[in-house]
């Protein structure tokens, strides 16, 4: 019998259907992964498993426990078995945790809440908890708090919570989608791990077929609330049935067609940037010390060249590109850009040859104003900006350049989807002809679908309107396709330089190795599908 | 933390001597002379000529205001020339009313506001949640005058269980004093208890939204366990702001209220200086309540770093 039975849940908030007759189990000791991309209902299936839902939800259907219904169960019953029998690991590791509260209190709270133990054996067994989690007490003292821990620390204190008492079963919601790649390796591994020593079982959420595929024994596989498959994970992938699961794994290895490039004169020269941050004054009248986030960079992007720039977070990809943007000072090098120094106090001129398109589609946009405007914002850049029917020319060409139509003009931002304010964006960008543009996680923050037809529309819009352009990600599967060069970053300095295939095929640097290696792949279906028939 | 406090306190004493430069500043340099504004259009030329020698005002500005201020380090305010004598004394007497006062107002304060918005807060949307946002909407909207002049009809002249007014002093017991302090207070509290009660429930409801209440949740918490253990100690530090705002209001803004019960308060001493022209009193007044106002920012910065292990760490 599976531990958990999930049989013909349908959930609705405040009367819209939002999930329709989901049937999964989990057995002791396996993991099954739930996928789709956002609004499919996968997260809201684990939290009707933990019973916190949203209010004015109605479910029907059974979800059991080793038999027990938790569907409409007391919240008193559900409270003596969530942290004790089911443990739930959340995607946002930096806002997880209580700030005002030390790790250790908070490990031990699930213990001392669900058992009898003490106060000190209650700490014995956080401690003992935190160790295995990989966080050992002689060198993350209990008494630390959140915000003295990185991202992927503060995960390793969420799981402790979670699995402190060893639950039959683990939810983890996307525990890694807000990590960087290596940390996110680490992670995987010890979930895998802790599967396998405790006999639990783990449900786990994700959007990323990659990621699945290398944890996973079962898949399910949902879309606007259905399940529309559900296996294996080996057979699956060698034989999907639906043509949601096709396209979605299509989607996810999505390869766009850069057209050649004959790279020609510098357009960007990028020499020996430094840039410094001041630290916090540890004394009060001590000399302030600095932070070095750029460190000696020096790359030159020519007219035509497509770049990458990987990194994790904190390497100092963020800071380079703020500074070759304009936004802040050089603290020693130089940026040229078209001839001229790039700085805070540039020109116009040189503020209309590079644009950028960012990484949030909801946030990077007035929701006051309309499209037509947002799109035509660089214009006051210009010295003669188009006006009149001119102007109106321009709006409606870029809209259709971007895939979107004429009349969108004259909408406001609300109406549009993820992937169509990524267009917007864009066309924001293309319209006053940059010779340079820079993509800063354009594309992190989409469905894997959508993110597809972004990539497509970027490679079809450097044909058409032979684009230059710096690709910012720590997406690397994204890079490779996109980009014909690529440049490694870590601790502010550039380690790896070189063509992009080449790099990912042959990498030099042992971090570009490190890197590469823990970036989850997807399988190879075709192998599969040969091997299973 | 004690890096921090030293920090802290560094700031208090440099704002002291900008706020001491500014009211010397607007009170004596101000465009006229201070003696015949004291003494008013008619005053004799000798009249004048004494009172300068007096306030010292043929000595030069800088040794004025050291003279000033190093007179308020040892405790001489100087000597009102209204009243004929020491400042220091006048507002010992009238600190020994206004002091007890706002303590008491703000503890009923906070007493009515947490639990109201605490309770609010965890009835959203129902009807204790809608009452009692009812009520503090009207506690808001209502001026505390209002409310002493009621207190006064029931509590003093139908129920007959305190006096309309007036203050015995504290000679009499602890329980005399604070007995005839009790309406002035309730009146001063009822505003604002209202605002507390909504910044209290505004701020508790931000957090139970966090993420980490729903970690707290899944960690087996019940929704209320939730708001004690983890939400109530987050939702406090946009309360405590509001708590040192209004200590510093009620200190000194409570003169309408001194006014209705007839209590010798600092409100009304300020008031009464300044119609009778008394500068010495009010320059020392005002200096004073500046000094309770940084005061009670530095405890407040205190309870911040109390409270959040964040600020704490930070140099």
């Amino acid at each position: 019998m599976s531990l958990l039975t999930i049989k013909d849940l349908s959930l609705s908030i405040h009367g819209a259907p939002i999930l329709k007759d989901v049937s999964l189990g989990v057995a002791q000791g396996a993991i099954v992964a739930i996928t789709g991309e956002s609004g499919s209902g996968k997260s809201l299936t684990a939290f009707s498993v933990m019973q916190l839902l949203p209010r004015g939800t109605q479910t029907t259907g059974s979800i059991k426990l080793d038999g027990k219904e938790l569907l409409n169960a007391p919240d008193g019953d559900m409270c003596a078995l969530r942290g004790n029998d089911i443990g739930m690991v959340f995607q946002e590791p930096m806002t997880a945790l209580n700030p005002l509260m030390s790790i250790g209190d908070q490990v031990m709270e699930t213990i001392l809440l669900h058992t009898d133990s003490s106060h000190e054996q209650a700490r014995q067994r956080a401690e003992e908890t935190l160790a295995r989690v990989g966080l050992p007490p002689e060198k993350y003292s209990l008494a630390r708090f959140p915000h003295q821990l990185s991202g992927g620390q503060r995960q390793r204190v969420v799981i402790a919570m979670a699995i402190a008492l060893r639950p039959r079963l683990l939810i983890a919601d996307e525990p890694t989608t807000a990590l960087d790649v290596t940390t996110q390796a680490q992670i995987l591994d010890l979930l895998k791990d802790l599967v396998q020593d405790f006999g639990m079982g783990l449900l786990m959420i994700t959007h990323d077929l990659a990621v699945v595929s290398a944890m996973a024994e079962r898949i399910v596989v949902m879309r606007y609330g259905e399940v529309v498959e559900t296996g294996a994970t080996k057979a699956l992938f060698a034989n999907m049935q639906h043509d949601y699961t096709k396209a979605l794994f299509a989607a996810s290895a999505h390869q766009v067609a850069l057209p050649e490039n004959t790279p020609k004169d510098a357009l960007l020269i990028v020499k020996d940037a430094i840039r410094d941050y001041p630290k916090p004054r540890t004394e009060l009248f001590a000399p302030r010390t600095y932070t070095r986030a750029v460190n000696a960079v020096s790359f030159t992007l020519r007219k035509g060249e497509r770049i990458g720039l990987v990194g994790e977070s904190g390497c100092g990809k963020s800071t380079l590109t703020r500074a070759i943007l304009g936004l802040e000072p050089l603290q020693g090098g130089s940026i040229t850009a078209l001839n001229q120094k790039v700085a805070p106090d540039m020109p116009a001129a040189l503020r209309s040859g590079l644009q950028v398109v960012f990484q949030d589609p909801y946030g990077s946009f007035n929701p006051r104003h309309k499209v037509a405007r947002i799109i035509t914002e660089p214009f006051h850049l210009l010295p003669n900006p188009p006006r009149g029917q001119e102007r109106e020319n321009r709006i409606s060409q870029l809209l259709t350049a971007v895939g979107l139509h004429p009349t969108d003009a004259n909408k406001y931002i609300h109406a549009f989807s993820g992937g169509q304010r990524q267009r917007i964006a864009i066309a924001r960008a293309l319209i006053i002809n940059p010779e340079l543009i820079i993509f800063d996680e354009a594309v992190s923050a989409l469905d894997v679908s959508i993110r597809a037809q972004i990539l497509d529309l970027i490679a079809e819009l450097t044909r058409t309107h032979d684009l230059s352009y710096l690709f910012i990600s720590h997406d690397l599967s994204v890079v490779r396709t996109i980009t014909d060069r690529v440049l490694v970053m870590k601790d502010g300095e550039i380690v790896e330089d070189g063509e992009t295939e080449q790099v990912f095929t042959n990498p030099r640097h042992p971090y570009t190795a490190s890197l590469i290696k823990a970036a989850p792949t997807l399988p190879d279906v075709k192998a599969l599908a040969d091997v299973s028939s | 933390m004690l890096r921090y406090s030293l920090k802290r306190l560094l700031s208090l004493a440099i704002s002291l001597v900008i706020a001491s430069l500014v009211i010397f500043l607007v009170i004596e340099v101000a465009p006229g002379d201070p003696a015949s504004f004291m003494l008013g259009i008619n005053a004799q030329e000798d009249t004048l000529n004494a009172l300068r020698e007096e306030l010292g005002l043929n000595q030069s500005k800088l040794e004025r205001y050291l003279s000033w201020t190093f007179g308020m380090l040892q405790g001489d305010f100087g000597t009102s020339y209204t009243y004929r004598t020491p400042v220091a004394d006048m507002v010992q007497d009238r600190l020994w009313v206004s002091l007890p006062l706002a303590i008491y107002a703000l503890a009923l304060s906070t007493l009515i506001a947490f639990p109201a918005g605490i309770y609010a807060a965890s009835r959203r949307g129902g009807l204790g949640d809608v009452s009692i946002m009812g009520a503090t909407q009207l506690g808001v909207a209502i001026p505390n005058f209002w409310f002493a002049m009621m207190l006064v009809l029931v509590f003093a002249i139908n129920l007959r269980w305190f006096s309309a007014g007036g203050f015995p002093g504290w000679e009499d017991g602890l329980f005399t004093g604070l007995k005839a302090l009790t309406l002035p207070a309730i009146a001063l509290a009822l505003p604002q208890a209202a605002i507390l009660a909504r910044v209290m429930r505004s701020s508790l409801l931000d957090i139970l939204n966090e993420d980490f209440i729903r970690t707290a949740r899944a960690k087996g918490l019940t929704p209320q366990q939730a708001l004690w253990r983890h939400a109530l100690r987050n939702a406090l530090i946009p309360v405590l702001t509001i708590i040192g705002l209004q200590f510093s209001f009620l200190l000194a803004g409570s003169i309408i209220i001194e006014q209705v019960f007839y209590l010798p308060g600092l409100g009304r001493l300020v008031f009464q200086s300044i119609s009778q022209r008394d500068l010495i009193v009010v320059e020392s007044v005002v200096m004073l309540l500046v000094f309770a106002v940084i005061l009670v920012n530095f405890i407040v910065d205190l309870a911040y770093a109390w409270v959040d292990p964040r600020l704490r760490s930070r140099t």
